[in-house]
């Protein structure tokens, strides 16, 4: 326990991984619900290709990655809506081609190395001050966009054609989502790795849903879910020498194991 | 008690509408009007378009031909949706595991409105409508564990929480047994004569009509008669849809 008291790295782990595992643990509850469970797994391979892109173009790869991974949502949704796929195939087919393409052009810029790798597995032990910030931010911006929308995102997930006869925007409120959804995975996975964000996305999230009776408390139980993963993850993970973003979806596991245990009888 | 036509106001009116799906008609030139205060079944075997018909009202889908007025303004431009309840064909068919109580689900609906509501104004509101469909007990149940027709009551109750003048249902019955279709239909009616509400149901069940309801149309692609109760019943368009070989339930009363 001292050592998280006299590292600073591993207090910006936990200060970025929480607010990382937060905003998705909240986002996760309404995707999944969605039947969007794979959306996080999906966008962060063509995140991958953004990044590979911009590390071709040599114009920051963020950027390029985010900018991709947007464009990528919108397309998604907007293939489920026409093409009349269901949403899983629509995201299955984004997410390899993501995938190939951005092996492709990792191998044509001549960056299939540990800095490209890092975005795959994530390094969150050696995430900087500022990641900290953006990652507060980033939890932040989720956290209110969900608050002003609880209601309406609710009543759409729960009953879509209800929902927009009696006024809500849900063609807008879909995309709003997406491009949270897009956002919080491209910059998680900067910090935690494309394996963490799809994790986060889905564990913590499927352990509230199991749990609890009401909507507002299956969001609560999944940010704590989510936050205690990271906490014990990283303390496991030190103490162990283990990796940390293994060690945290392991323990987020466990915890949705147990919770599974006391789940509510349907 | 419905008002007479003549001082009633018209809230809906459909002209000449055409609507087909991939290539195949759903609805051929149909125009209808619905009065404030009528308690209008629409009757028609499955396939007959009711639904298309319903959603192209709400503005849920666009006409190929002809147009739609929802208290006289094209369904596009109207923005005062709580109004407007709707319950879909498709309300009991969500996922049961869904973690809402029957507070959160009528609350939904209050709280996508487009004016803010106060906490204490939302209970309110939650209260009343769940005692006028009588589920005031199971607020804090979850909607899941509720029967078919203990979940659709809760389903008016977040229909009316907003106070709509009109309430349109899409075969609200399936999957409710009989005793309680009747208790349900009811409902429908005491809302209809006392709350003053005005209600469009969709049905193939004719079994309704002698019952609760005071308006009748008849649509099967085409819509082939629109009267009152009475004139219905002296009319041959109940014999028409059944020597059309269209399935409808029948009951005997």
């Amino acid at each position: 326990m001292d050592a998280f008291f006299e590292y600073a790295f591993l207090q910006r782990a936990v200060g970025a991984g929480v607010c990382i595992a937060v905003a998705c643990a909240v986002l996760g509850v309404f995707l999944l619900l969605r039947k969007d469970a794979m959306i996080g797994h999906g966008l962060s391979h063509i995140a991958f290709a953004g990044i590979a892109l911009g590390l071709l173009i040599r114009q920051w790869p963020m950027a390029v990655s985010l900018a991709v991974a947007v464009v990528a949502a919108l397309g998604i949704m907007k293939l489920k809506e026409s093409a009349g796929f269901h949403g899983d195939t629509a995201i299955a087919v984004c997410s390899s081609l993501g995938m190939a393409v951005g092996v492709i052009l990792a191998s044509i810029s001549g960056r299939f190395d540990a800095s490209l790798l890092s975005y795959l597995f994530g390094d969150i032990l050696a995430i900087e001050p500022a990641e900290v910030v953006l990652s507060a931010l980033m939890a932040l911006a989720v956290l209110v966009i969900t608050a002003v929308f609880y209601h309406r995102f609710m009543f759409m997930t729960f009953d879509r054609e209800a929902a927009q006869a009696a006024g809500v925007p849900v063609r807008r409120l879909d995309a709003l989502m997406s491009v949270a959804t897009a956002i919080t995975v491209v910059l998680g996975m900067k910090i935690v790795g494309i394996l963490l964000v799809a994790a986060f996305l889905v564990i913590p999230a499927a352990a509230g849903l199991q749990t609890a009776v009401r909507f507002k408390s299956a969001v609560g139980i999944a940010a704590v879910v989510a936050s205690a993963s990271v906490v014990v993850g990283l303390a496991a993970a030190y103490l162990l020498d283990w990796p940390a973003s293994g060690t945290i979806v392991v323990v987020s596991f466990l915890i949705f194991g147990i919770l599974f245990l006391f789940r509510r009888r349907a | 008690m419905v008002l007479p036509d003549a001082e009633a106001a018209e809230l809906i009116r459909v002209e000449g509408l055409h609507f087909s799906r991939g290539g195949r008609p759903v609805l051929t030139d149909v125009s209808l009007s619905i009065i404030e205060g009528d308690f209008l079944a629409i009757l028609g075997p499955n396939g007959s378009g009711k639904t298309t018909l319903l959603k192209i009202i709400l503005g849920l889908l666009k006409p190929d031909q002809g147009w739609v007025r929802l208290f006289g303004r094209p369904p596009e431009d109207f923005v005062e949706r709580e109004l407007v309840g709707y319950i879909p064909q498709k309300a009991t068919h969500f996922d049961p595991l869904f973690p809402a109580s029957v507070r959160e689900v009528v609350a939904m609906a209050l709280r996508s409105g487009r004016r803010r509501i106060s906490r204490p104004d939302e209970d309110t509101a939650v209260r009343i409508a769940l005692e006028t469909v009588d589920m005031i007990e199971f607020w804090n149940r979850r909607i899941g564990r509720l029967s078919g027709g203990q979940q659709q009551r809760v389903f008016i109750a977040r229909a009316i929480a907003r106070n709509p003048r009109i309430l349109f249902l899409d075969e609200p019955t399936t999957g409710v047994d009989a005793e309680n279709q009747d208790r349900f239909y009811d409902l429908l009616g005491r809302l209809n004569t006392s709350g003053r509400l005005t209600i469009v149901l969709v049905t193939h069940d004719t079994g309704i009509v002698n019952k609760h309801v005071n308006k009748v149309a008849c649509l099967n692609q085409r819509l082939f008669f629109h009267g009152t109760h009475d004139q219905f019943c002296s009319s041959g368009a109940l014999k028409e849809m059944i020597a059309g070989g269209h399935h409808l339930v029948l009951h005997r009363h």
